[in-house]
């Protein structure tokens, strides 16, 4: 049996009578990577604030990497990673000082810091561009450095919102190798997407309707349960009754 | 006469002059429901403010129902419908005043045209007292559609309008452009989802401001050149490792629960296939010819 | 006509659904008129003063009297000993001592003169002054009422005249002031936010597509803000009279008037920071930096132009803020008519149509 590093029970966020968050309950395991489907609107983002520390729950538990969600915020923060297709890095400063500044927030030493990002520009092949602003490489690009970012401080868990939105299906299937390699070494991804051929590319995935859970377990065995040819057809089949649309 | 046509235009920015668009030339007939398929950055927002006559091309021409770009704006803005990239409405406003807004700008009023939106408009209806602030992505999509349809336009310029939805509501976004589309407008849109290119009638697929191939989604998919296999096994990661060693395999890459097995010439029998992967510690699951996506089509150009 | 209508109903519901905008427009105005009117004045109110009356003769009396019925100064012991002053002063207990000397009223009456002594604490030179001037408002009151017919001329003192605000208030001064800070703040920040916003969220595409004129796009923006900007002054106005006491001599029509041109010449500012910012940070600092700060510097309303280096005099020229202000307090103050402003208007009118004519041609029917 795996270590656990996410494991929430009955999780729940109110904004005043409208429950974004409906007493969730699920636990994510070392290096799985665990997708976090939904309708727009069904909960998806508040759920996810919740679990990286930024958003006190209304009700129910959480621990993210062995730590509270309630109380202990700060640790959690120290041990995640987090990249949104909206903000990533900064497009004014250059790739390196991008590396240099993220990985200073994350308290790595100077030497550390030295070390990580040669290792990390040499990886992704980008030697001749380190001093090149961000604003110049394409937008595949910045999403594979933007990922690479985000675990330069070797967090145990992930969080990837819609990290792959309009980038071209080859820089995709690149971006997910990285993820494929960093789940290898035991980083645990939390991915949320809209492209239901990556659902098929995860461990297990749970699909939210109306700030609910309605079905959790790995690609395969839900298109059984669902007798569906596709993820998008299952997908379907539980969010077109979805009633929440605001 | 064609609804768009467009001829070696070109655009570049700044001092460097970076290429955004580099001479593309298409045509859209009248009455067409055309696609303009690819990622971000690869110039779709630039051909649609050429289009629609936001930005000058810095080469080429362009006419929109036979009218200049440059030179006959003023007519152009009359006649078309256009729903830019991000969400552009005015959030504090109400559902209704947003439309009752765009109505009058346009010079028309919502119950005159009502009968265009009316298939969109009863599922905003709900909401109609709601700032368009607070709906979610799909919603907010169908408003701004509805705003750019207030005035019945001859061509329809939709700019990634399903980028950041969910798919159910991508889906019914896509079914209201083709009731749309019989109703006769002329439709040129865009989208980054590679599936989406299916429910166009021609499509253009554009990489960094070039256009790769341009025809029917079917068109494209049946030209696709070499032999083209869907594999599973137990190991995904193993799988395309193990493949990309094979001297045969001119190229593997993941395609939701199955890998794409691309063949230089001749693709390997299943017997075959099944040996190898036993070789390198596999299982074979599924293995089977099958029918190039636009999505394949999209990978073989990019390589 | 109907879309225009269209254009500015929906601005206003921009303005009314956000509380914060909505409190700089109307709340701002309020506070600024009350925090000049009753926390940064310049007036001096209460200031002790020590009364050595050595004349002890009818004339003095009612000098003393006058004095103590002046709210600005407080008698702290009328005595006759020229002594006390110096222990008082190092006492730190007055500000100010007057010295009426012996035989006051016959000097008066028989040579025509008298003199006072006044001796001010002059380490803070402002206040010194202006107690001084307090002092010789009232001197010259007392000496108008008492000898009105008397032979000519009576000097008590040396002659000062404080004209058109003789108790020397400090509304008169900054009320045309803050209408001055508060249409610039509005007009020109908020125009050119509310334009930038559209650019920023992307509606400005739509309604550049669209066949309304992209040159009514702007100005149905900008007409919002001239109705809300003259609500302002109204306000304004409201608040110096009923609260400040301070009544518009001249013509209210012609204030009006003035201020239009004045809100028009802002809003043209306004809309040329629009035409060449993409941000509303920018826009916002721009306006706050690069207009309101010179016409705070420069329109002669916190700092007298005349002290200025040349060169700076020179710059003030071109602040429309203050022509604007000259020209309130022209009406405002001192009453006058069109024929005392019609210099300063038409170079306010000849600096509209320059910022117009830079915006109009800066204007882009298109997005780059």
């Amino acid at each position: 049996m795996k270590e656990t590093v996410i494991q929430t029970d009955k999780l729940t966020k109110k904004f005043g009578d409208f429950i974004a968050t409906n007493a969730i309950t699920f636990s994510v395991s070392k290096g799985e990577i665990f997708g976090f489907l939904g309708a727009n609107g069904a909960g998806k983002t508040t759920a996810m604030r919740m679990l990286c520390g930024l958003s006190i729950p209304s009700s129910g538990t959480a621990s993210i990497a062995g730590f509270d969600v309630y109380t202990q915020t700060e640790e959690i923060k120290k041990n995640i990673g987090y990249m949104s297709q909206r903000f990533s890095l900064y497009e004014d400063l250059s790739i390196l000082e991008n590396i240099r500044f993220f990985g200073g927030i994350y308290g790595l030493s100077k030497q550390q810091l030295k070390e990580k990002s040669e290792m990390l520009i040499h990886q992704l092949g980008l030697e001749s561009e380190a001093k090149k602003l961000v604003s110049s490489l394409p937008l595949g690009w910045r999403q594979k450095l933007s990922f690479s970012v985000a675990v330069m401080h070797e967090p145990k868990i992930v969080f990837l919102d819609e990290p792959t939105g309009g980038v071209d299906p080859l820089t995709r299937r690149q971006f997910w190798d990285l993820i494929y390699a960093a789940a290898d070494k035991g980083v645990t991804i939390f991915v949320t997407t809209h492209y239901m051929d990556e659902a098929e590319y995860c461990d297990r995935i749970s699909i939210m309707v109306d700030g609910k859970i309605e079905a959790m377990d790995t690609p395969s065995k839900l298109k059984e349960q669902f007798a569906a040819p596709s993820m998008d057809d299952v997908f379907y089949q539980l969010a077109r009754g979805a009633k929440r649309k605001e | 006469m064609w609804a768009i046509s467009a001829i070696n235009l070109k655009k570049t920015y700044g001092k460097e002059a970076t290429v955004a668009v580099d001479d593309i030339s298409f045509e859209v007939a009248k009455g067409e429901l055309f696609g303009l398929i690819g990622p971000d950055g690869a110039g779709k927002t630039s051909i649609f403010r050429m289009l629609t006559t936001l930005l000058l091309p810095d080469g080429g021409n362009a006419t929109v129902l036979g009218l200049d770009v440059v030179t006959d704006y003023k007519t152009i803005r009359k006649k078309v419908g256009y729903m830019p990239g991000k969400f552009s409405l005015y959030p504090d406003l109400t559902v209704l005043e947003n439309l009752n807004f765009f109505a009058t700008v346009f010079g028309t009023t919502v119950d005159e045209n009502y009968d265009l939106i009316r298939d969109i408009y009863v599922q905003l209806e709900p909401f109609k007292d709601r700032r368009a602030g607070k709906l979610s992505g799909g919603m907010k999509q169908k408003l701004a559609l509805c705003c750019a349809l207030i005035h019945k336009p001859d061509v329809l310029f939709l700019d990634e309008p399903t980028t950041g939805v969910d798919p159910v509501s991508r889906k019914e976004f896509w079914q209201m452009l083709k009731r749309l589309k019989d109703q006769g407008i002329t439709i040129l849109v865009s989208t980054p989802y590679m599936d989406e290119a299916s429910m166009c009638d021609r499509i253009a697929l554009i990489q960094e401001g070039k256009i790769l191939s341009i025809n029917t989604p079917q068109a494209i998919t049946a030209a696709f050149p070499s032999p083209i296999y869907a594999v599973k096994a137990n190991n995904m990661f193993g799988l395309i490792q193990a493949l990309q060693q094979q001297k045969e395999v001119s190229a593997c890459y993941t395609f939701g629960e199955f890998a794409h097995v691309i063949y230089k010439e001749f693709p390997l029998s299943e017997i075959d296939m099944k040996n190898y992967l036993n070789e390198n510690n596999l299982e074979l699951q599924f293995y089977s010819s099958i029918e190039a996506t636009i999505e394949d089509c999209f990978i073989r150009f990019l390589k | 006509m109907k879309q225009f209508m269209s254009f500015v109903r929906k601005e206003f519901f921009h303005v009314l659904r956000d509380r914060k905008t909505l409190f700089i427009l109307f709340g701002m105005p309020v506070v600024q008129i009350l925090i000049f009117g009753f926390a940064l004045t310049n007036e001096v109110k209460n200031s002790r003063i020590l009364i050595v009356d050595q004349a002890h003769d009818e004339s003095s009396k009612q000098l003393i009297r006058e004095i103590e019925a002046s709210q600005y100064f407080e008698t702290e012991n009328i005595v006759a000993d020229f002594n006390q002053v110096e222990k008082v002063f190092k006492e730190g207990k007055i500000r100010v001592a007057l010295v009426i000397p012996a035989n006051f009223r016959e000097d008066l009456l028989q040579n025509n003169a008298a003199s006072l002594q006044l001796i001010n604490d002059a380490s803070d030179p402002n206040t010194a002054t202006t107690l001084t001037n307090y002092i010789s408002s009232i001197v010259l009151d007392f000496q108008m009422r008492n000898f009105p017919g008397g032979p000519k001329p009576i000097q008590i003192i040396p002659q000062l005249r404080m004209l058109y605000n003789p108790q020397l208030k400090g509304a008169p001064n900054f009320v045309p002031g803050v209408m001055a800070m508060v249409l610039m703040l509005i007009c020109v920040m908020m125009t050119a936010v509310s334009i930038v916003r559209e650019k920023e969220t992307g509606t400005m595409e739509v309604l550049l597509v669209s066949p309304f004129k992209p040159l009514m796009v702007i100005i149905s923006k900008a007409f919002p803000y001239l109705i809300l900007s003259l609500i302002n002054v109204t306000s304004i106005l409201l608040l110096s009279v009923f609260v400040l006491d301070l009544p518009i001599t001249g013509n209210i029509l012609l204030l009006y008037a003035v201020s239009t041109l004045f809100i028009i010449t802002c809003l043209s500012i306004g809309i040329l920071i629009s035409v060449r910012t993409d941000s509303q940070q920018v826009a916002m600092l721009i306006s706050l930096m690069g207009m309101l700060l010179p016409a705070l510097l420069f329109s002669g309303f916190m700092f007298p132009i005349e002290n200025m280096p040349f060169p700076l005099q020179i710059i003030s020229n071109i602040i429309p803020a203050k022509w604007y202000y000259i020209m309130v307090k022209a009406i405002m103050i001192k009453g006058l008519g069109f024929s005392a402003i019609w210099k300063e208007a038409s170079i306010l009118v000849a600096i509209t149509l320059v910022i117009l004519g830079i915006s109009i041609k800066n204007f882009k029917i298109r997005l780059a």
